[in-house]
Order: structure tokens, then sequence, then C-alpha cells
């Protein structure tokens, strides 16, 4: 069966005066119906400009440089504007990062609902009044109707993150691509708000990427987990990380901190006082991308081949993926 | 609608406004001022506009006050025997409806440019910016000669009277559009950086609509406040222009042609012909000035004097 999005070595440059950095380098994956990616990485590795690709949405001077996406059969990376403006929002949603601001202050949140809804199907205010309430309800906002009329203000920061997915549903979309929807929020909230997520995917059989640096959450929302140099299932990948950037992250939450191949699920009792692991250095600047391996002057498994060539992403013994020439 | 004037009657809006005495003395001033303008024909005991009411031989009436008053003319007459009380009504009138026309032009070709200067590529952005400079380096006299020639050639001296104030509000408000303009665009430049912009673009609105729905209600606040400003502005341009004899003829006097038609005998003793339109042009644009402060310090919390 074809995938319903297919994102194959895409690649994004942002063009400097000169020159051209890569900000997303060779970038595959694919995600099939109702399924849930979780892409992960570190700040800067280029996971929302990653998000933002995939709509075709790269901000100048950022630009597309290769690769290809599939959405529903239709490769979006050469698509019209016409037809993304119809896939934008309507099949594909996005949910950003804080709702503080992905809301207009000045209009209320009905008309802001309504105005999505009547960009892209054919309907008269008060029915696209009723699918607003429909949604609003099945994000579990409490007298929908009053709330229709309030301005973004009047809502605290989970009630403002549930309208934002509210309006993300509005138009039933296949994929939501949720841009670290919970780091805005303090951590209660943040657990509803991935709850109401899954639930929301798994009865409307939506596909989901979520974009996050949080490997917990991660681990209990999807299927299938990209990191930026890896990719595998959800269970086996935090389970047994193969590549070790992937270890160095899981090794350096603090109750993995005793062995750096434990599974998440394995909460251990806080220990005696002791540093945590931690990856070394951090990302490398774009312009000044090692050769070989992007990770090889942080990497423990460093070799010479790591420095020469640049390892691809291949299938590894148990059928994931991993950039690495050092694991098998 | 009660529902409204509820919202109104509880808002933190009125509340600071009543809370401030110079606002509310201003508002009060600028009420009057407008209303009595506005009103001028019921209020005015004599019509400055009909030729045939006005007597030479009143002419340079002194105020009631003074020797010589006449009880008809409670601030005296100018030099053509016009009723100088009636004048300043019906002048202030002709001086609010340049003034606001005016700035209703300015905002109109200012907003449109603004937003897409700001919100349209780099190109187009230079493009508009740099016909804004030019625009800006002509002063509105410098407009104001060339079109009033123009104006003069095609519809001759005689007629001028009839076309003066769809005139001045054409000049005032081709000269002062760039202020609106930058405003504008300086403030689409920062809104269009939020997220709620990108949120727009990915729900797959099209960017005449965000342009226009998103981000124009989120730069009016600056608009409001620099229209008071420039309503201002525009009255004293429009007075400045009349005194120079680019403006309102006499025969259709504004507060600034009134200023100027009695300068000639400001020192052969009537002083009150260039005084009272004076005051008067003064307590109003002060008034509009005063209302804009509040207003500017109003909508931005960031300037608050604890």
């Amino acid at each position: 069966m074809q995938p319903l999005l297919d994102v194959s070595s895409l690649t994004v440059k942002f063009a400097l005066r000169d020159t051209a950095l890569t900000a997303v380098n060779d970038v595959s994956f694919t995600l099939s119906k109702g399924e849930r990616l979780g892409l992960v990485g570190e700040s800067g590795a280029g996971k929302s400009v990653t998000g933002f690709s995939i709509l075709n949405l790269v901000s100048k001077p950022g630009f597309i440089a290769g690769g290809s996406v599939l959405f529903e059969g239709r490769d979006l990376t050469r698509a019209d504007a016409e037809t993304l403006r119809d896939i934008r929002g309507n099949r594909i949603s996005m949910i950003f990062q804080d709702p503080m601001m992905t809301l207009n202050p000045v209009l209320t949140v009905g008309t802001q609902m309504i105005e999505t809804i009547r960009a892209h199907k054919k309907v008269t205010r008060k029915e696209a009044e009723a699918i607003a309430l429909d949604k609003l309800r099945k994000v579990y906002i409490p007298s929908p109707e009053r709330r229709l009329t309030q301005y973004p203000h009047e809502f605290s920061g989970g009630m403002r993150q549930r309208i934002v997915i509210a309006i993300a549903l509005l138009t039933s979309p296949s994929l939501i691509i949720a841009d670290e929807p919970t780091t805005a929020l303090d951590v209660t909230i943040q657990a509803e708000i991935m709850d109401l997520l899954l639930e929301l995917c798994q009865s409307e059989d939506m596909g989901l990427i979520l974009i996050t640096h949080d490997l917990g959450v991660v681990s209990q929302v999807t299927q299938k987990i990209a990191v930026m140099y890896a990719m595998g299932d959800t269970a086996s990948v935090v389970g047994a990380p193969l590549h070790p950037y992937t270890r160095g992250l899981l090794g350096a939450l603090p109750q993995c901190a005793d062995k750096a191949d434990c599974g998440l699920e394995t909460v251990a009792a806080p220990r005696a006082r002791r540093r945590l692991n931690q990856i070394p250095g951090s990302m490398p600047s774009l312009s000044d991308v090692p050769r070989g391996c992007p990770f090889n002057n942080r990497c423990e498994l460093c070799e010479t081949v790591c420095t020469t060539t640049r390892p691809l992403l291949e299938k590894k013994s148990d059928g994931r993926l991993a950039a690495c020439h050092m694991v098998a | 609608m009660a529902g409204l004037l509820r919202r109104f009657r509880q808002s933190y809006f009125l509340y600071s406004f009543l809370r401030d005495p110079v606002a509310v003395t201003s508002f009060a001033l600028f009420v009057i001022l407008a209303s009595s303008a506005l009103l001028a024909p019921v209020f005015a005991p004599h019509n400055p506009y009909d030729g045939a009411n006005i007597d030479i031989m009143d002419a340079e009436t002194p105020p009631l006050w003074k020797d010589g008053g006449n009880p008809a003319f409670l601030l005296g007459t100018d030099n053509q025997g016009r009723d100088l009380f009636s004048a300043i009504l019906y002048g202030m009138r002709v001086s609010l409806l340049i003034g606001v026309g005016a700035v209703a032009m300015q905002a109109c070709i200012g907003i449109m440019v603004g937003l897409l200067s700001g919100y349209g590529s780099r190109r187009l952005d230079n493009i508009l910016m740099r016909i804004a400079d030019v625009q800006l380096s002509f002063s509105s006299y410098m407009v104001a000669i060339f079109l009033g020639a123009i104006v003069q050639m095609t519809f001759g001296v005689g007629r001028y009277e009839q076309v003066a104030v769809p005139f001045l509000v054409l000049v005032i408000g081709l000269a002062e559009w760039p202020q609106y303009a930058r405003t504008v665009r300086a403030s689409v430049l920062a809104e269009k950086k939020k997220e709620y912009v990108e949120a727009a673009r990915v729900i797959g609105l099209k960017p005449f609509r965000i342009m226009w729905r998103h981000i124009l209600p989120n730069t009016l606040t600056p608009v409001l406040v620099i229209s008071t400003v420039q309503v201002a502005n525009a009255i004293m341009s429009e007075a400045a222009l009349s005194f120079l004899g680019l403006g309102m003829p006499v025969t259709k006097p504004s507060l600034g042609s009134l200023i100027k038609s009695g300068f000639q005998y400001f020192f052969s003793g009537s002083w009150w012909i260039t005084l009272f339109p004076g005051v008067v042009l003064i307590l109003l644009v002060l008034s509009i000035n005063l209302l804009g402060d509040w207003l500017r310090d109003f909508l931005n919390p960031k300037l608050y004097k604890d």
C-alpha cells in the first residue's frame, strides 16, 4: 500500500550571500495512514525546518534543494501554489510550539475557526460554526458556544493549545505536524495535551509527526521514531539504541543515567548524586560541518573512516535504519 | 447593543480616561468646539457666506466689551463687516472638514502602501518606500502651489471657490500619506514575523487575506495614534496654506484665511480679527493633540509612568 507520506532524501538549504548552508541534509522517512512518528534531535538539528518543508513553507532565504515529499501520491516540493494552499490546513495541519503566539490576538476564536473552514470548504457561516463547536467539544472545551465569541487572551495556556488543536482538526486532516506542542506549557498540562493528541489521532485515524526533543514524550505517543541520525520502531530505538547519538540522548535522561542503553520503562529510583551522562560539545555550526560523519567530533566510537566518509542511512541487522559506520 | 454599552462602561478604557483630568478636559473642549462648528448654522447669529447680509459700514467693529462695540457682533467684525463669531464657527467647520478629510485620504493611501510594502517582496518595498521618500521631500506648500496652479487653470479663478475644499483635502492628503505608510510598514514588518502569521499561512489562507484580516487589525494601534496627531497637523497645514493665500478663499473663510484677513489690520488696532480665530485654532489643535497623547499612553503600556 502506498504510504501517506513519503519523504525521501529531503535537503533544505539556506542561501547566504555567496554560499548555501545545509540545514536539513538528506532526510528520509515514511509514514503510513494513521501512523505516529516522533522526530527527535537537538536544538538547531533541523527538526522544525523539516516540518515546514513538508508543507513547502520554508521561509526565505531557505529553499528546498533536493529530494521529494510525496503526500497522498503528490509531490509537494513541486506542487503549484494553488495545490499547496488546498493541502495546507486542509489535508495537513500544523500545531506550533507556543499557543500564545499562534492565535491572532485581535480576532475571536470563532472568527479564526470559521475562517479556516471557509478557506477550504464551501459551507455557510452557520454550518462552519457547527463544525467549530463540534471540534471544540472534541478537545473538551467547556461551554463552547460562549467560548467561540471570546478572544485568545481570555483563555489559559492549556486551553489555548486545545483551541489550536481544534483548529488543526477542523477540516479532518489525514496528517498533523505538531512542532513541540507542549514546550510552552507546564508539566501537568503537557501530559493532558499529549493524551488528547494521542486520543484524537487514534479516534480520527490521523497520522502524526511529533517534533520534539523529549524522548519521554515520544516513547509514550509514537510508534516510530526518527532521531536526526537514525530511525526505527519506538520500542526498539528507546529499548536498545543503535546509533551512538541516540545512546547519548538516552544516557542523558536522569532515569537512565546509570546505564546508557536502558529502556525508558525501567525508571530507576534516583540514586546517590552523580552527574548525568551528556553528549560532549554542541551541534556543529552549519557553516563548519566536519568532514565525514557530522557527529564524528562528539562521538565515543569515532574511527578513521568516520572522518573521511559520510555514513548513509542504511538498514542495520534488525531492520532499523541508522547512519553510522560503527554499528552493525 | 446594550451589552456593548455595558462592556464599554466597565472597560478599562473608560476608567483610565475618566481618571485623567487632562484627557477629560481636552475631550470636553474638543466636543464643544466640534459640535459648535458642526452646528454652526444653528448657533451663528449671522451667515458669513451670505454677501447680502454683510454691510461694509460695520467693518472693523470692535468686540462687544470695547468702546464702539455693537451688541449684534459679539467678537466684533472683520474688514468686510462680517460678524467674527459667526465667521469663526463656519471657518472651524471648514478647517475640521479639511482636517478629517485629508487624514482619511492619507490613511487610505498610506495604509495600502504600508501593507503592500511591509508584506510584499523586498523589491516592491524598495520601490514604494523610495516613492514615499520623494513625496516627503516635497513640502505640502510645494504640492499646493503646483496643484493650485493646475486647478486654477482648469477651473478658472472664479470657480476655484467651489473646489477649494476637495482641493485642499487632496493637497494635504497627498503631501502627508508617507507618514502613514511608514508607520504601517514598520508595524507590519514586526507583525509578520509573529507566529500567528505563519499559522495563517499553514492554514492555507491567501496572502491578501492574511494581510487584510490578520495583519492590518494588529497594526491599527499606532494608526489610531497618528491619526489624531495628523488631524491636528492637517488643520495646521490648512491654516498655513490659507494664510499664504494658497488655501480657502476669503469669501469662504477657514480659520487660516480669517487670521490672514486680519493680519493686515493688526497694527492699525483691529487686533481681534486675527486674535480670536488664532485662539480658536490653538485650542482646537491643542485639544486634539492632548487627546492623541493620552491615547498613545493608553495604548502603549510600555510608556506607563507608574
